[in-house]
């Protein structure tokens, strides 16, 4: 019964640090910037498709794929932020347009990867897939954990962005105060571009990961919606801390249901544990 | 003269493809066809072109196009040309009620079929037995269990209890060893097909005397399948029995095999095993699975005509981004047409009773055997084939072409290998 309880904690948590890596860029753009990019999921599934095209032709790893694939996302994210600043944030129309307009650039993506790729299912295998490490009764499968791993340091790059750099502390002040930031010489848009960049770069990287777990396919991303972005909130909309501990506490919780009680319940009481820590820290977890 | 910005125009262009697109799915996708001086003969459906089961749906349409076009080379329906009608479900449910509504009666097409799975295919029961349509079936589990219709046919080879014929292989091999296995473990996903597989294999555990130590459903949005498989281990069943779709199906190949899931017999109801897609990225890690399959190459299987569908299929499918080897579903998908054209063409008519009636009280010659349904519009003779995966290794697809890597193990009648038991060795 340890063994089993020590197993389903391990796998709690490495399947959080997966959670953590789809959900931290949105972390960025829906918690720091206030943009509902419903279209974040179908990005990550972008990536996926982006990093099966590298490991396919290329021969190159999964994760390596997707670090390589992360200036493009950058710069995809900078004009998508452009498209939407200049067509709805601009004018105040950001709330409800803003959602369709990602909605239908979600919408867009899927039909893309189907026109370019087909409706099949794809995947990656590697030398390390399969394979598993056993630390005393626990075992701690490669698929899981190097997500967990790459989540960690991705998480850890970002934080030490915003936390020791300029443009990150910018970052961190354009969604508390814009006038505040202009009178510190930053133009609050650009920052926001860059944010956004960002927050899309790490979609590259959450899509090398999804594609390690399991098949994809071109509507993958719309089963992963309401999961982020309960981790974004639950983390208290817009900490990287947050994000982490929210996305290991709902991996934690979604594993030991699954384990010891039936996994059909593991969404149900993960979602209740979200609503249950809402009624009483509004703000989420770290929220201000 | 009103200007816009280059961000605007850029702004509004997206917005026109997206509409574009938008009118792509929502528009019936026919294929333009020579116009004929004969009224064409209308044959309606949805499929699943987008969404999680479009990989199978895609692959479905390609061998109906097939089916179609033979058809036309040789005089069509009635000496009259046959003309697809049909719109992308999304593999979603509700989506198909409306669907086949629009055929019947905006469309007014003359035969319907259904769409891809279970899950598409009972949706559109109550819109076909209100209009009286024979309704070829696209392996739908069970699904006239609950509505008994007396013009729905299944292509399905499931058997006349589909819900435990299903699983009934699976049981009988398990229940062929010595010393017999004494538990079992049901898991499946929470849906539909899934849980109908379940419903069976539990009828079947029960009737072999089979203990159930596990009988759980996991949720569709399940990303890590090692819980699951560590649970069952826990409770060290001799059987596992699995009820999954495709990306399911490849979660738990993958978690079995880092547990190290110790079961003398594992698989049973896993969807996607068949895809060539998975196949071929799986390869090793399924070595000693035995699973349901409807038709691989193997001696016992040489069905007339199967063989140059196949060739035909895999020359459609180059570059479609679709299941290159079409084994499971297309030959099936062609069949259920080829069934209905048949019927049609030796009844002279289209009248819906009539075709029933023919249908039901024939046996008929398709290239996936000979097909005679019992009453409630399943096979008469279960055909669910048991396989397991022998041989293989990580070279990936072309391996699955020969006989030998999928060996067929029940039932008797079209066996080609013996078992490799227990699994875990």
């Amino acid at each position: 019964m340890l063994d089993l309880f020590l197993n389903a904690l391990a796998a709690g948590v490495l399947l959080g640090g997966f959670y953590a890596a789809v959900t931290i860029g949105l972390t960025i753009s829906f918690g720091q910037l206030d943009i509902v990019n419903i279209a974040h999921p179908a990005f990550i599934v972008l990536g996926s498709f982006c990093t099966f095209v590298l490991h396919e032709h290329l021969g190159l790893d999964p994760v390596l794929a997707g670090v390589l694939l992360t200036p493009v996302f950058f710069c995809i994210g900078v004009g998508l932020y452009s498209v939407y600043y200049a067509s709805f944030e601009r004018r105040g129309d950001e709330t409800l347009r803003g959602l369709a307009f990602f909605f239908g650039i979600m919408f867009i993506l899927e039909v893309l990867l189907i026109m370019t790729f087909g409706v099949d299912y794809r995947l990656v295998e590697t030398a390390y897939i399969g394979q598993a490490i056993h630390i005393g009764p626990v075992g701690l499968p490669f698929r899981m954990l190097v997500p967990f791993a790459v989540a960690m340091a991705t998480a850890g790059a970002i934080y030490l962005y915003l936390s020791k750099t300029f443009t990150g502390r910018a970052i961190l002040a354009v969604a508390q105060d814009r006038l505040a930031l202009q009178l510190m010489g930053a133009d609050p848009v650009r920052t926001k571009q860059i944010a956004f960049g960002i927050g899309l770069a790490t979609t590259a990287i959450a899509g090398s990961l999804l594609i390690m777990l399991g098949p994809v396919e071109p509507s993958l991303g719309r089963l992963y919606i309401g999961r982020v972005f309960a981790i974004v909130v639950l983390g208290g909309m817009g900490s990287i801390g947050g994000t982490i501990v929210a996305a290991i506490i709902l991996g934690v919780v979604e594993s030991m249901v699954a384990t010891f009680y039936g996994p059909s319940w593991a969404p149900a009481v993960a979602f209740g544990f979200l609503l249950v820590t809402l009624a009483v820290r509004p703000a989420g977890l770290f929220g201000r | 003269m009103i200007r816009f910005s280059a961000t605007r125009r850029w702004a509004l262009k997206l917005g026109a493809t997206a509409f574009a697109a938008a009118l792509t799915l929502a528009a019936p996708l026919q294929p333009s066809s020579a116009a004929s001086p004969q009224k064409p003969v209308k044959i309606g459906f949805s499929m699943a072109l987008t969404g999680g089961l479009a990989g199978a749906g895609k692959a479905a349409l390609i061998a109906m196009e097939i089916w179609r076009d033979d058809i036309n080379k040789a005089g069509g329906l009635l000496g009259r040309p046959v003309e697809f009608v049909y719109y992308d479900d999304q593999t979603n449910p509700s989506t198909v009620p409306g669907i086949y509504t629009k055929l019947l009666t905006l469309d007014n097409v003359d035969l319907v079929v259904s769409g891809y799975a279970t899950n598409m295919v009972a949706p559109a029961m109550p819109i076909v037995m209100s209009r009286k349509m024979v309704f070829m079936s696209l392996f739908g589990l069970a699904v006239n269990e609950k509505f008994h219709y007396p013009n729905y046919f299944q292509i399905m080879p499931a058997g006349p209890h589909p819900r435990s014929d299903w699983s009934a292989g699976f049981f009988d091999i398990g229940m062929a060893q010595t010393p017999k296995p004494a538990t079992v473990a049901l898991v499946g996903a929470d849906a539909e097909f899934a849980r109908n597989a379940l419903d069976g294999a539990r009828e079947n555990a029960n009737k072999a005397g089979l203990k159930i130590v596990y009988d759980k459903t996991y949720p569709a949005a399940t990303a890590d399948f090692t819980p699951i498989v560590r649970a069952i281990q826990a409770e060290a069943p001799d059987m596992v029995f699995i009820a999954s779709y495709p990306p399911d199906s490849a979660g738990m190949v993958r978690a079995i095999n880092e547990v190290g899931l110790k079961a003398k017999l594992l698989g049973g109801g896993m969807v996607g095993l068949q895809y060539a897609s998975l196949l071929s990225k799986l390869g090793a890690s399924l070595n000693g699975i035995v699973n349901y399959d409807f038709w691989v190459p193997e001696p016992t299987l040489k069905f007339e005509g199967v063989e140059e569908f196949l060739k035909k299929y895999q020359e459609r499918a180059k570059g479609q981004g679709v299941d290159p080897l079409g084994y499971y579903l297309p030959p099936y998908a062609y069949a259920y047409l080829q069934l209905l054209g048949n019927a049609v063409n030796a009844v002279g008519s289209l009248d819906q009773q009539k075709l029933a009636d023919y249908i039901r009280s024939h046996t008929h010659k398709t290239v996936v055997g000979d097909v005679t349904f019992a009453p409630n519009g399943e096979w008469s003779t279960p055909r669910a084939l048991m396989v397991q995966f022998q041989g293989v290794d990580d070279s990936g697809l072309e391996q699955f072409t020969h006989a030998g890597k999928r060996v067929v193990l029940w039932p008797e009648q079209w066996k080609s290998g013996t078992l490799h038991y227990p699994y875990a060795q």
